[in-house]
């Protein structure tokens, strides 16, 4: 005799065989697929912050839209911050097939419980900074995420595929916008290369603590969300920039930075953690203002949203009683 | 592309792959391109139908309508990151990216006239050389605002670009032809949210009754002809503004009967004398031009 109560047990392990079976071939987990919580949980975590991220990063951003110095780089800064807003509503749908509601994950953030991407929290004093953004924080961004287009979770991969290829876009545009100025006036060179200086350490944190500190990477690497360590990451990062460094003629802000033929890898200064921490706890330069700016628009957006679901429901009503 | 600049291309390994199979074969899980992308066409601000010069009444009507146009992007790029909700964001910034394109396309032809670029016309004129209607430079209120301004903008926009359609400028008739598809879009955008607010709830509702009252005394001046357009009109190169006003109302008419709104009339019903064609503008052009040409006027003659 079997009581039910152990088919349940024989139920989910034969689940989580499944599970474990799919994980080691290299397969793909899909939103009606049994999947243990942490793996939701982890998902749920990584995917909403990267949403949060795309939202947020729209704002340092749009700060230039209006003043863009020219109209064809107007045309092309405001369709990338509307990208932006794309990636996030795809990434938040990507979340909703893991049970959870957008308007939960948008609380979150507004309240300060959700994180994202800390990057965010430096500021655009200047519109170098536009090129800056794109060919560092999007180049970080790109190394990051190409691997996530083969994440086990299905959905995940498949947004990221989409935003891949808007983010390659992205950082060529910001490329040519650093190229533009390093071979104009003196003042646009000056701009650009300050620039560089103030992004690239923050852009080199954007892989996360050194490996030996980051405790969540070998059960995401485990379940195939995770393909690479942050070090390597980090190193095929600069492995990229080298190079394009030269052809823009900008310094990167590294005396120590080196090729070191015996490790097959570049020697680099210490990256300074204290920072990293200090913004990621909140005490970044425009932390507080990039929340404000969210809930703001939030808070002072509610009438419109009520409107269109009351004029949802009215509409829902007339049809049944003309039915 | 210039030749020296390096491929950016981060891809982790040459797995086969085609547009039509972008997970490539021999990676189950696909890897992704992130090849090279072109600059679409709308953003590397290729003119549409630009072969001759524009001759100076067809200068100064391009420019009248590319100003009306760039206003109206400036103004709406202001809502992204502050939208009622991301869908918004995205749309709002999408009709900014169409109505630029409208600009870049009309100001290029109008600079054809002097030899004058559009960033040359966009950046280096005076708030009394621009010559778009005071209905574009209004602010954008609360969302009911900006929706009123939208419905008016883009219901006069669409009638007008089909006409232009029809232009006997080869050139006009080829902007008009692309943004005429745009602007329909746009004003399908206003009419949904015209009747989402007038018919939502009661708070939604006595803002866009007040944004309607607001935006209307700048209705008029849109169809106002002047000495410039008529010799156009007489050539079929343009429309006579005057004429676009029965199929103007009669959309909206449409449009007030279902969301149960009605023109202004009796105390609050009044028309602003609007003269943007002139170069007479309201107060708030001069803060908007103040913005968007700064970092240009600082940098005289530097390329970007």
């Amino acid at each position: 005799m079997t009581a039910p109560a152990d088919l349940t047990v024989v139920e989910n392990e034969a689940a989580q065989a499944r599970f474990d079976d799919l994980i080691a071939q290299d397969s793909r987990i899909e939103p009606r697929d049994w999947m243990p919580d942490a793996y939701r949980k982890t998902l749920i975590r990584q995917i909403s912050q990267h949403a949060h991220s795309e939202i947020i990063g729209m704002q340092p951003e749009s700060n230039w839209i209006s003043r863009a110095p020219s109209l064809k780089r107007k045309a092309i800064l405001l369709a990338k911050v509307q990208d932006e807003a794309g990636h996030g509503l795809y990434l938040y749908s990507a979340a909703q097939t893991l049970g959870i509601g957008r308007e939960e994950m948008m609380q979150q953030l507004i309240e300060g419980r959700a994180r994202y991407s800390s990057i965010f929290n430096y500021t655009t004093p200047t519109w170098a900074d536009m090129g800056a953004i794109g060919w560092l924080v999007d180049g970080a961004a790109i190394c990051n995420q190409v691997p996530l287009c083969r994440a086990s979770y299905g959905p995940y991969g498949r947004a990221m595929v989409r935003i891949c290829k808007e983010e390659s876009f992205h950082q060529r545009q910001g490329f040519e916008i650093l190229l533009e100025l390093m071979q104009g006036t003196e003042a646009q060179r000056e701009m650009a290369q300050d620039a560089v200086n103030r992004w690239y350490w923050p852009s080199l944190m954007m892989f996360g603590p050194p490996d030996d500190e980051s405790p969540n990477s070998a059960q995401s690497m485990a379940w195939n969300i995770k393909r690479f360590s942050n070090d390597d990451l980090r190193q095929r990062f600069v492995g990229m920039l080298v190079p394009q460094a030269e052809v823009l003629g900008v310094t990167l802000p590294d005396p120590n930075l080196a090729w070191n033929e015996e490790r097959q890898a570049y020697d680099m200064s210490e990256i300074d953690w204290t920072e990293f921490h200090e913004v990621l706890a909140g005490r970044g330069p425009a932390n507080a203002e990039r929340l404000r700016r969210r809930r703001e628009a939030h808070e002072e957006g509610a009438w419109v949203r009520e409107a269109a679901a009351e004029y949802a429901r009215k509409q829902a009503l007339k049809q049944q009683s003309a039915a | 592309m210039s030749a020296e600049t390096p491929d950016l291309d981060t891809r982790p390994s040459a797995a086969t792959r085609s547009p039509e199979d972008p997970h490539g074969e021999t990676d189950p899980h696909g890897d992704v391109t992130v090849d090279r992308v072109a600059l679409a066409e709308e953003l590397a601000g290729e003119a549409a139908g630009a072969g001759h010069a524009a001759s100076a009444d067809v200068a100064a009507y391009a420019l009248g309508l590319g100003d009306d146009a760039l206003v109206l992007a400036q103004r709406l790029g202001d809502w992204i990151t502050r939208a009622p909700e991301l869908e918004e964001d995205v749309a709002l910034g999408n009709i900014a990216l169409d109505l630029l394109g409208h600009a870049r396309s009309l100001l290029h032809y109008a600079g054809t006239y002097d030899g004058r670029s559009e960033d040359d016309l966009a950046y280096f004129r005076d708030e009394p050389e621009f010559r778009n209607a005071w209905l574009f430079e209004q602010p954008n209120g609360d969302f009911a605002h900006t929706i009123a301004r939208q419905l008016v903008a883009s219901t006069y926009l669409v009638e007008l670009y089909r006409r232009l359609e029809g232009s006997t400028d080869a050139t006009l008739a080829a902007i008009a032809a692309k943004a005429s598809k745009e602007v329909d879009y746009h004003r399908d955008h206003a009419i949904q949210w015209t009747l989402r607010l007038a018919g939502g709830t009661d708070e939604s509702r006595r803002r866009m009754l007040r944004a309607v009252e607001q935006t209307w005394p700048y209705v008029d001046e849109l169809f106002r002809d002047d000495e410039v357009v008529a010799r156009l009109a007489e050539e079929g190169i343009a429309p006579l503004p005057s004429s676009l006003r029965e199929t103007f109302d009669a959309v909206i008419d449409q449009v007030f009967a279902e969301a149960e709104l009605a023109r202004p009339e009796g105390r609050t019903a009044f028309t602003v004398d609007g003269r943007g064609r002139e170069g007479k503008h309201t107060e708030h052009l001069g803060p908007l031009l103040a913005e968007m040409q700064v970092l240009a006027r600082v940098h005289p003659g530097a390329s970007w």
